[in-house]
């Protein structure tokens, strides 16, 4: 039986190298797939939870997060190619018009 | 024995191809191994006993997401990045330090896990003797039925939005 602090443990390395690749990486659609795996290290969480306290809640509440993602990732990915319409790149320095 | 085996096998496939994710110049590469770190969370759903959130992991997360983001990266075909992080030195040091920060925080709290309190209606045999699909279900349509219809309007609003913002120039 693997315990609960493997699997959260797990998570916390997955949400962990989320964090460093939005915060180091300066190409937008990278810094998109790093919100991705965050958001997949806070469903592993909750499915983890789920199991180990004989509760399906949280199984439910992943359903909904992953909606959240794929609305999240349409409109992330529309904006993405709006800005390189107008802007010619997807590199999130270069992207400073409201910046004074 | 074995559960640990395939959980210790899924786990370090996991975070090798998520680091890999973040470390690729090529967009279309840190795609490919987002796939396969969606396809390995499956697989340590599985061990979860949570058949119903894997098979959808790799429905929604490996097959409509990935898509979409493919079907972005090859739309735009940015070149190659020449530089993989950051230009600034002290933006790329705190980065780094946060992220380890955080890890450190987070594992601590989550190295020694006391589950106190009820437990829920759902045990593990109960589940099984039901089955996984009709318990999410059944959960689904009764307890969680107003979240349920307000995720309907959230795609709604991302749907009209996501057109908005693609069709014509902003």
């Amino acid at each position: 039986m693997v315990s609960l602090s493997s699997y959260l443990i797990l998570s916390a390395i997955l949400f962990s190298i989320g964090v460093v690749g939005f915060l180091l990486r300066r190409n937008t659609i990278v810094i998109f797939m790093s919100v991705e795996l965050m958001l997949n290290a806070a469903n592993l969480a909750f499915v983890a939870f789920s199991r180990y306290l004989n509760s399906m809640d949280g199984q439910v509440i992943v359903i909904f997060v992953m909606s959240v993602a794929a609305a999240e990732a349409a409109v992330g990915l529309a904006i993405i190619m709006a800005m390189y319409r107008t802007q010619k790149t997807v590199n999130a320095d270069e992207m400073n018009l409201m910046k004074w | 024995m074995l559960e640990t085996v395939l959980f210790v096998i899924l786990a370090v496939f996991t975070v090798v191809t998520a680091v890999l994710v973040i470390v690729q110049r090529n967009p279309v590469t840190s795609a490919i191994f987002l796939i396969l770190t969606f396809f390995s969370l499956a697989g340590i759903y599985l061990l979860l006993h949570a058949e119903f959130i894997a098979a959808v992991q790799v429905i929604v997360y490996a097959g409509a997401i990935m898509v979409l983001f493919l079907f972005v990266i090859m739309l735009l075909n940015p070149e190659k990045e020449k530089r993989l992080v950051a230009r600034n030195r002290l933006m790329r040091g705190v980065g780094i330090l946060l992220g380890v920060a955080l890890l450190l925080q987070i594992g601590l709290v989550f190295r020694e896990v006391l589950l106190e309190g009820t437990r829920g209606r759902f045990p593990p045999e109960k589940v099984a003797a039901l089955g996984n699909t009709q318990v999410v279900a059944q959960l689904l349509f009764t307890d969680f039925l107003l979240p349920f219809e307000i995720t309907s309007v959230l795609l709604l609003v991302s749907i009209i939005g996501a057109i908005i913002l693609a069709k014509r120039e902003i």
